[in-house]
């Protein structure tokens, strides 16, 4: 492979820059979309009683991606707290796809393989809950 | 107690959790599932989902300055993520056959892991990577900002370290923690990376590898939007209180105090755990 450490640097540094804000930004969408919900769900249910000492497992709307849309196209308020939840988990999710099209224009290969991989297990997580 | 109520505790639980982890540097995961269900009587694997969503929160927050400082290597993180994401999704499919006292043991026995690495002393490392090895041909070697300056360093036991992310991603999934401990453990003492680039990659990992389980426990119906709302946002607010305090507090008394914490919550999770009371 010929190489040219210098630029191969100052690009890592270009992508490394760009994986921190979509880092930060992830995480203060989804913080703000999460107390949106709160504030929402408190309005509606706060009076209600607590009880989580015993499992009983989240409804069926609340397990997948399209049963949350459902809910938070019905004004929800736990529908758009998972809605936070989902675009938290996705953040990291959207991190390793930035990193594929960043090793890829860098031409590194191996890397962009190792994206790659990362990204169809979590792939795979998200869609399919294992 | 009213939801509004529980909501209210389990904030403030969160922020001091948040809080108190990014002044140590300890992070507040491994204190949050012992938190909720000793604290709280919430059911463990609701304690999980929870602890999961918020350990991707405060890594990806953290992870997001670490990466832009150029601390973190993101070709070792990439690779050993790997190693993470199987372990986790094994982890979520070992969860189903371990008993809710069994998971309370073994996350004593981690706490317990976890403080007793707290307490000793740190060595940096700088090496160089031999010619011909797995780190070599990946071309895991880079450099990092220290003292005004950027430092090289290699890597070193690759496939050592590869077998330890395995086993943090296990961890991970199956205790709803970032597992940092091991993944620093991983790095510093195995790979040889130099002591503030493992911290630094290890955060930044921890986000994937939590993403990996937690959208399996989504399926399940481990992750309750209501639980999750304070704790997230609880620890998320501590976690940058912390980071703006850091400069001016001491940290080594909090370390010790922390650690202490850890203990006490370890032998309760024990005790709770091989008594069935969880």
């Amino acid at each position: 492979m010929s190489e040219n450490p210098a630029g191969h640097a100052r690009e890592d540094y270009a992508l490394e820059q760009r994986l921190g804000t979509l880092l930060r930004g992830g995480v203060i969408l989804s913080a703000g979309v999460t107390l949106l919900g709160g504030i929402m769900y408190l309005a509606a249910h706060g009076l209600a009683p607590a009880n989580y000492h015993t499992f009983a497992g989240e409804p069926a709307a609340l397990r997948t991606v399209g049963g949350v849309f459902a809910g938070v196209a019905r004004g929800d308020g736990a529908s758009i707290i998972q809605l936070g939840v989902l675009l938290l988990i996705a953040t990291p999710v959207a991190r390793v796809f930035i990193s594929v099209i960043g090793f890829a224009r860098e031409r590194d290969w191996m890397y962009v393989g190792c994206s790659l991989i990362v990204l169809a297990l979590l792939t795979y997580s998200l869609a399919h809950g294992g | 107690m009213h939801v509004l109520t529980f909501t209210l505790l389990t904030l403030a639980g969160a922020l001091l959790a948040g809080l108190v982890g990014a002044l140590t540097g300890l992070g507040g995961g491994v204190v949050l599932v012992p938190l909720l269900t000793l604290g709280l009587g919430v059911d463990i694997r609701y304690a999980i989902g929870a602890s999961l969503v918020c350990v991707i929160a405060t890594s990806s927050g953290a992870a997001a300055a670490f990466v832009k400082e150029g601390f973190t290597n993101i070709r070792v993180g990439m690779f050993l993520e790997i190693a993470t994401t199987v372990g986790a999704l094994l982890g979520t499919v070992v969860a189903v056959f371990v008993s809710s006292s069994a998971l309370a043991v073994i996350f004593g026995i981690v706490l317990l892991f976890s403080a007793a690495q707290s307490m000793r002393p740190r060595v940096e490392h700088i090496t160089v990577t031999e010619p011909g090895t797995l780190g070599d041909r990946l071309r895991l070697a880079s450099t990092y900002p220290h003292n005004g300056e950027l430092v090289s360093y290699g890597v070193e036991h690759v496939p050592a370290g590869f077998a330890m992310m395995f086993a943090a991603g296990i961890l991970s999934a199956l205790l709803g923690i970032g597992s940092g401990v091991v993944k620093v453990l991983a790095m510093d003492r195995a790979m040889h990376l130099p002591y503030k680039v493992s911290t630094t990659t290890s955060n930044f990992m921890i986000g994937v590898t939590a993403a990996a389980s937690a959208g399996v426990y989504l399926h399940r119906g481990y992750i309750d939007p209501v639980l999750v709302m304070p704790v997230v946002l609880g620890v998320l607010a501590g976690a940058t209180i912390g980071a703006r305090l850091l400069a001016r507090v001491h940290v080594k008394p909090l370390r010790m105090l922390f650690t202490v914490i850890m203990v006490a919550l370890a032998i309760e999770m024990l005790y709770q755990g091989l008594t069935k009371r969880i």
